[in-house]
């Protein structure tokens, strides 16, 4: 039961899940430079993301239990979405931030947050470690109301991966 | 015996959106609650809420509180604290102990919003200090800013345990597990997958079989369950917690709607026994009305909703508001409700409101 | 013990200072945060048994936080089965941990 995959079952969106709904850039899209990758995948009614963006690159519609479209072409991967989603379902991927690095930004609501420079253990969808990452940004405007975005740079090939950083309070 | 245009019975979303809804029209409303703090649940509901951003979609709950509480004070509604409602008679009377002191009212109109309340689970220890429900966690942490615990089990992964799972580790303490018997995720996936991010194990068809512990929770037994929600014999496995949580439902707070003797019906899926009503939120009882969770355990969004709907019907009902007006701010407010109450999540609710709406016209024409 | 109080959150922001008074646990001094509700202030303290239940004297704590369930009832100023979960402290409180269902005092009988 348990080796079941999805998010009913292990409460993360499976690969077959967040690959195919309509929030995913495609892979040339990705190519090409920051954009959103919305990991949305149950109908719940909720629409904050639709009136976040300022380019009019997130549809929900009617009803507001619609998933997520992303409008590909649209979205200049500001960022500004990932604060608004009340979910924290929103991240940014920057595949051409540099020749090896590739940027990834994700919601982050925990104490204390991490200062620009910081070295910190980089997980997935599962909270488990996949490497380290530096962090390069981290914005908290009074819009946001205290989710904080942070941005980190890693390793290319963990740009799908990376969805969060390890606490830094506790007992680490 | 003092009058009054329109009692309220709760401070929470559901009656204080009534109130003010009411008060807006011109309506003088008293709301009674036997908490010392208005706002009900909503103070330590500190996420950003789901639903239809042209109504209050990702603002943080305790601030929806905040702006209610400020409208409530801006059109001068008395709220009456640490006032217990305990007797409802007929002709609209609500007898009231208030600070060891017994008041008296008449009301022309009532607004019950009571609310519900956590379930509990017995298993052995389950009495120990160190098991509470989720909610009081809750409370603790975000209202009073006291851990209740360091390291948590969580049983239950409906909202309220995900979101209180995600809410313990924003307050620094360690969430050991979250488990549910039922072999599926029960609330959002995006609550879950919070918690997932911060590395919480998540066990689906797990119950708990034993806390542990002399004076106070030192350890839980947790098992594997079949489909039958029988543990498999051989699975237990001992997690070393001072805290366990038990977010297993709510249960519609009901006592003051039975003395009225207004219609009931019985539907699991809204937390069991629920007063019927119309779609003005009155019930079977002339002039009594109920909102938010004593009508179906919902969420605050709907709350608030059903709550300014009762406000519309009872300014209407007394003359504050001429029919036109109320029938086009109601069916705004229904046109909202139902957005709501869609999707895989709200639409078995928005079949278990309507057919609440279907008894109270049977049982009208019977 | 100082662990215990979310001084630092998020969300919330720092605690604000507040104002603090002294109750007493079993006679003991403790300090609290002026407006908390007792269970509050007795968690902060450590302390997480509130009474003893009356036929097997099994210990009882917070449950439901709402006043609902009342297993958190103690001997407040003398007034027996007061629910802690939903009554803020006050400067020189007595709270009491309770055996059974708690003694009226002579005091209160006549009050």
């Amino acid at each position: 039961m348990s080796s079941r995959e999805g998010i009913l079952y292990t409460g993360t969106p499976s690969d077959e899940e967040r690959l195919n709904c309509p929030g995913r850039p495609s892979e040339e899209r990705i190519a090409k430079g920051p954009v959103a990758v919305i990991e949305c995948v149950q109908e719940i009614p909720c629409n904050p993301c639709e009136a976040a963006c300022p380019f009019g690159a997130i549809k929900v519609g009617r009803p507001i239990t619609n998933l997520p479209q992303l409008d590909e072409e649209a979205c200049t991967g500001c960022g500004v979405c990932i604060a608004a989603c009340p979910g924290l379902a929103i991240f940014k991927i920057d595949e051409t931030y540099s020749e090896r690095e590739a940027l990834v930004e994700f919601p982050y609501e925990y104490y204390p947050l991490p200062a620009k420079g910081d070295t910190v253990t980089v997980v997935n969808r599962f909270g488990e470690a996949v490497g380290k990452g530096t962090v390069v940004s981290v914005k908290q405007p009074k819009k946001f109301d205290n989710t904080a975005v942070i941005g980190v740079r890693v390793a290319k090939e963990l740009a799908d991966q990376v969805r969060g950083m390890k606490g830094l309070s506790g007992s680490e | 015996m003092q009058q009054v245009d329109l009692a309220v019975i709760g401070a929470g979303p559901a009656g204080l959106a009534a109130a003010v809804e009411a008060a807006t029209h011109g309506v003088r409303p008293v709301v009674f609650d036997e908490n010392y703090r208005p706002g009900g649940q909503l103070f330590k509901q500190i996420h950003k809420f789901f639903g239809s951003r042209e109504h209050l979609a990702g603002i943080r709950g305790f601030r929806i509180g905040e702006k209610l509480l400020a409208d409530a004070y801006r059109l001068g509604i008395e709220v009456k604290l640490g006032a217990t409602v305990y007797g409802l008679f007929p002709d609209r009377q609500l007898e009231v102990v208030c600070r060891q002191q017994k008041l008296s009212y008449q009301a022309q109109k009532i607004v019950l919003a009571s609310g519900a309340s956590e379930n509990t689970l017995s298993f052995p220890g389950s009495t120990l200090p160190g098991v509470m429900s989720a909610g009081a966690a809750q409370t603790m942490i975000n209202v009073n800013r006291v851990l209740p615990g360091k390291k948590v089990l969580m049983v239950g992964t409906g909202n309220v345990g995900l979101i209180v799972s995600y809410q313990l580790l924003q307050a620094g303490a360690e969430v050991a597990c979250l488990i549910d018997a039922a072999h599926q995720l029960g609330g959002y996936g995006v609550h879950a997958a919070k918690v997932r991010r911060a590395g919480v194990p998540l066990k689906l068809g797990y119950t708990i079989v034993e806390a542990h512990g002399e004076e106070e929770v030192s350890a839980a037994t947790i098992a594997k369950v079949d489909e039958k929600f029988q543990v498999i014999p051989g699975t237990e496995e001992t997690l070393e917690v001072d805290t366990i949580c038990l977010a297993v439902g709510l249960t519609p707070l009901t006592e003051l709607a039975w003395i009225t003797g207004c219609k009931f019906t019985y539907i699991p899926g809204l937390g069991g026994h629920v007063p019927v009503h119309n779609r003005d939120m009155e019930t079977t009882v002339k002039g009594f009305y109920v909102a938010g969770d004593v009508t179906g355990v919902e969420e605050a969004s709907t709350a608030l909703e059903e709550g300014r709907l009762a406000g519309v019907a009872v300014a209407e009902a007394l003359g504050y508001l001429d029919a036109g007006a109320a029938r086009e701010k109601k069916a705004e407010i229904w046109r909202r409700l139902d957005q709501l109450r869609t999707g895989p999540f709200g639409s078995k609710r928005k079949q278990f409101k309507d057919s609440l709406i279907k008894e109270w016209s049977e049982y009208e024409q019977s | 013990m100082s662990k215990v109080r979310v001084k630092q959150h998020p969300i919330l922001g720092p605690q604000e200072e507040g104002q603090w008074v002294t109750i007493y646990f079993n006679g003991k001094p403790i300090k609290a945060r002026k407006g908390e509700p007792i269970a509050a202030s007795l968690y902060a303290a450590g302390i997480r048994v509130f009474r003893y239940t009356k036929r097997f004297q099994e210990p009882r704590s917070l449950f439901c936080g709402i006043g609902r369930c009342t297993d958190c009832m103690m001997t407040v100023n003398d007034v027996p089965n007061v629910r802690t979960c939903i009554t803020p402290v006050e400067e020189g409180m007595r709270v009491e941990q309770q055996k059974g269902l708690g003694q009226w005092s002579e005091k209160n009988a006549t009050s």
